[in-house]
C-alpha cells in the first residue's frame, strides 16, 4: 500500500472476514487519510457493509485490525468506538422513531457532552439551551427545521436519512462512515445532500462512504476502493478507477448498461 | 437542580392537590378510609417506579415484587430489632431493595425483550420460595413476619420501659395506623412523583427513552446502555422496597405472598391499565384497580339481590347467577375483562381514552398537541 505524508486516520489493516465457508473479506488493507473523502464502491455482496461493520465494532474480524487514530480498536465495543470519534450513517436509517426530530439529534450531542455514562438527573432538557441550540443548528444544516417537532418515525425515508446524518454530525467525529447516505432520495435530494458532504469535507471531516450512484462517488471521492468477492480490486483517484479495465468489468461495465 | 419545566410544574401542583385531598373527593365514593387510602398512596408509589423503568426503557420487569417483599421484611426487621419509629424502616427498605435489584439486574438485563421479562420472573419466583422455606428463620416462612413481645427494639428500649402489649409504629408519636400512615404515604408518593418527573426531563430520561425507542442506535451514538439500564432498574426497584416499607409501616407484618408473581403481575396490569409511560397513567391505573378490588371483592350473593330487586324473579336468580362470578372472590374475571378491553380499544390506557376525549369534544378532533409512547411492548 502506498504510503504518504499525509496523516492516517484509520488503518484496516490485513483484515480478514469468514463466515463459515464465506470469505467475506479477504486481506483488506486500506488507508483512509485525514479530510479526505474515501468512496468504496463494489457490487452487491462484494463485502463493503461488512467492511464498515468491522470498523465500527459490530463484527469482530477472524483476523487482522483496524488502527484509528494510533489506537487498535477491533475488539471494543460499538460506544467505546463512537466515543473515539467514528460515527455512523446506516444502510437503513437507525433513528429513534418514537421521539421528535429535535430530541433525535439532541441524545447524541449529551452522549458526546458526558460520555458513555453519566447521571444526569438533575439537569433538565429546558436548561440545556446550548446544545438545544446546536442541535437546531445542525437540523438546519440538513434543511429540517420545518420537521423540528415531529416524531422521527413519521418522517419519509429519505428524512429520515437526513436525520441520521444530522445526528452523526453534531458529534463532530473525526471519521465518518456513510453507508449509501443517498439510497430512495429524489434527484433533488440528492444533490442537497452531496452539497451538504461537500460543506463538511470543507471544515476538514474524514469520510468513507460506501455508495452506488456514481453520480455522489465521483463527484465527492477523493479516493475510491473498489471491492469485489471480498477483495479490493483496485484502488485510486477518481478518474484512474475509472479508466481501470478490471473496475470496468467486475462492476462499472454491469451498471452502466 | 430542583426545578422543572413549567408544564411538568402544573402537573406536579396538580398531583399534590389531587392526592393530599384524597380523603375528601373520595368520600362520596365510599372509599375514604384509612386502609383504602394508604393502599392508594403506597400502590401509586410502587407504579410510578415500575413506570421509569417500563415506561422509559421499556425493559418490562415481571419481579418486582421481590422489591415489594424485600422492602416489607426490612421494614419489620426494623420495627423488632431498632425502633418503631416510620423513618429507619423505609430507609431500610429502599437501601436494601436498592442493593437486591443491583443483584438481580446485573444478571437478568444481560438480555432483552421476553427474555428479561422471563428471568426477572424467575428470579422473584426463586425470592419467594426462598423466603418460604430455605430463609425461615428471617422470613418466618408461612406464618409471616410479625412483632413479638420479646422484640430487641434497642433504640426505644434505651430510652422507655417496655411496655405491655405489642407496640404501635409511630412517626415521632404520631400513629402510623390510620389517617397518619396515608399522610406520611402520600407525601412520599408526592416525592416519589417528583423524582420521576425530574428524571423523565432530564437527558438521562432522553437517553432512557432513547434506549426503549432503537437501543441500536444508542450504542452507536457512544452511550453504553447497560449502566443506563441498570440504573433505571435500580431506581424503580427502590421505589418497590419503598412501597414494600411503607405496607409495613401501615401495617407491621410481612409475608412472603407479597413477593408471589400475582403480586407482579398486577403492577404491570395497573400500569398498562392506566397509560405506560405516561406521568399520571400508572397512579390511576392503581387507584382505579385498588378501588375496583375493594368495592367487587365485598360484593356477595346478597348484595346483587337487592341489586337486582326490580327484576322478575326467575330472570333475577339467572343474572344473580351470573352476575356473582365476577364479584368477590370471582373479581379477578372483572378485571381480566376490563384488561382485555383496555388493551384491545385503548392500547394506550386510560390516558389515551382521555387524551381522545379531549381531543374529540375541545379540539375540534386536531392533531394532538401532545404524543406520548404508546407502545405497551417491551425493548427488543
Amino acid at each position: 500500500m502506498a504510503t504518504s505524508d499525509h496523516n492516517v486516520v484509520l488503518h484496516v489493516a490485513d483484515v480478514h472476514m469468514r463466515f463459515g465457508g464465506l470469505h467475506a473479506l479477504a486481506d483488506i488493507d486500506l488507508e483512509v487519510e485525514e479530510g479526505k473523502t474515501h468512496a468504496i464502491i463494489g457490487p452487491n455482496g462484494a463485502g463493503k457493509s461488512t467492511l464498515l461493520n468491522v470498523c465500527v465494532g459490530r463484527l469482530f474480524p477472524t483476523s487482522g485490525a483496524v488502527v484509528f487514530d494510533g489506537q487498535v480498536i477491533t475488539g471494543k465495543k460499538p460506544h467505546e468506538i463512537n466515543q473515539a470519534g467514528v460515527a455512523r450513517v446506516f444502510q437503513t436509517p437507525e433513528i429513534f422513531p418514537e421521539l421528535s426530530v429535535l430530541d433525535n439529534v439532541m441524545a447524541p450531542a449529551f452522549a458526546k457532552r458526558d460520555g458513555a455514562f453519566k447521571l444526569n438527573f438533575f439537569s433538565n432538557m429546558h436548561k440545556e439551551g446550548e446544545i438545544r441550540e446546536e442541535a437546531r443548528h445542525f437540523i438546519n444544516d440538513v434543511g429540517m427545521t420545518a420537521k423540528l417537532d415531529t416524531h422521527a418515525g413519521a418522517l419519509s425515508r429519505g428524512d429520515k436519512r437526513r436525520l441520521e446524518l444530522a445526528m452523526c454530525l453534531i458529534q463532530h467525529p473525526r471519521l465518518l462512515l456513510l453507508d449509501e447516505p443517498t439510497a430512495g432520495m429524489s434527484r433533488h435530494d440528492t444533490n442537497t445532500t452531496i452539497e451538504l458532504l461537500r460543506k463538511i469535507k470543507e471544515r476538514g471531516m474524514t469520510k468513507i462512504i460506501i455508495e452506488h450512484d456514481m453520480h455522489v462517488v465521483f463527484s465527492l471521492a477523493d479516493k475510491i476502493s473498489v471491492l469485489a468477492q471480498g477483495r479490493i480490486i483496485a484502488e485510486g483517484a477518481p478518474d484512474e478507477v475509472r479508466a481501470d479495465p478490471r473496475v470496468k468489468e467486475a462492476y462499472l461495465g454491469s451498471e452502466q448498461e | 437542580m430542583l426545578t422543572l419545566p413549567k408544564k411538568e410544574l402544573i402537573k406536579f401542583v396538580i398531583f399534590a392537590v389531587v392526592v393530599l385531598t384524597m380523603p375528601v373527593w373520595l368520600t362520596p365514593f365510599g372509599a375514604s378510609y384509612p386502609g383504602l387510602l394508604q393502599k392508594f398512596a403506597i400502590y401509586g408509589l410502587l407504579a410510578v417506579g415500575f413506570n421509569i423503568l417500563f415506561g422509559l426503557t421499556g425493559y418490562l420487569s415481571f419481579g418486582h415484587a421481590a422489591f415489594l417483599g424485600v422492602g416489607s421484611y426490612a421494614a419489620v426487621w426494623s420495627f423488632k430489632l431498632l425502633t418503631m419509629n416510620a423513618i429507619p424502616a423505609v430507609v431500610f427498605a429502599v437501601i436494601l431493595s436498592g442493593l437486591f435489584a443491583l443483584a438481580i439486574g446485573y444478571l437478568s438485563l444481560r438480555r432483552s425483550g421476553i427474555y428479561f421479562s422471563i428471568l426477572t420472573l424467575a428470579f422473584a419466583q426463586m425470592s419467594y420460595n426462598l423466603a418460604y422455606s430455605v430463609l425461615t428463620p428471617i422470613t418466618n416462612g408461612e406464618t409471616g413476619l410479625q412483632l413479638t413481645l420479646q422484640d430487641p427494639r434497642v433504640l426505644d428500649l434505651a430510652f422507655s420501659e417496655r411496655e405491655a402489649g405489642l407496640p404501635i409504629v409511630t412517626l415521632f408519636g404520631i400513629d402510623m395506623a390510620g389517617y397518619g400512615g396515608f399522610y406520611f404515604s402520600a407525601v412520599l408518593l408526592i416525592a416519589g412523583f417528583f423524582i420521576a418527573q425530574k428524571i423523565t426531563t432530564s437527558p438521562f430520561g432522553l437517553v432512557l427513552k432513547g434506549i426503549k425507542s432503537n437501543q441500536n442506535r444508542m450504542n452507536y451514538t457512544g452511550v453504553n446502555t447497560r449502566p443506563y439500564t441498570l440504573a433505571a432498574f435500580v431506581i424503580s426497584g427502590m421505589y418497590a422496597g419503598l412501597a414494600g416499607g411503607l405496607l409495613a409501616v401501615t401495617d407491621p407484618l410481612a409475608g412472603a405472598e407479597r413477593m408471589q408473581w400475582t403480586a407482579s403481575g398486577e403492577l404491570v396490569l395497573m400500569t398498562i391499565l392506566g397509560g405506560v409511560g405516561t406521568m399520571f397513567g400508572p397512579v390511576l391505573g392503581a387507584w382505579i384497580m385498588k378501588y375496583l378490588e375493594n368495592i367487587f371483592s365485598a360484593f356477595n350473593e346478597n348484595v346483587l339481590h337487592g341489586f337486582f330487586a326490580f327484576l322478575p324473579d326467575n330472570l333475577e336468580s339467572v343474572v344473580v347467577l351470573i352476575a356473582s362470578k365476577f364479584v368477590g372472590e370471582g373479581w379477578h374475571l372483572t378485571l381480566g375483562l376490563m384488561f382485555v378491553f383496555v388493551v384491545v380499544f385503548l392500547p394506550g390506557g386510560l390516558m389515551e381514552g382521555y387524551r381522545r376525549f379531549v381531543n374529540r369534544f375541545f379540539n375540534g378532533g386536531k392533531a394532538k398537541a401532545e404524543a406520548p409512547d404508546k407502545q405497551t411492548q417491551p425493548a427488543e
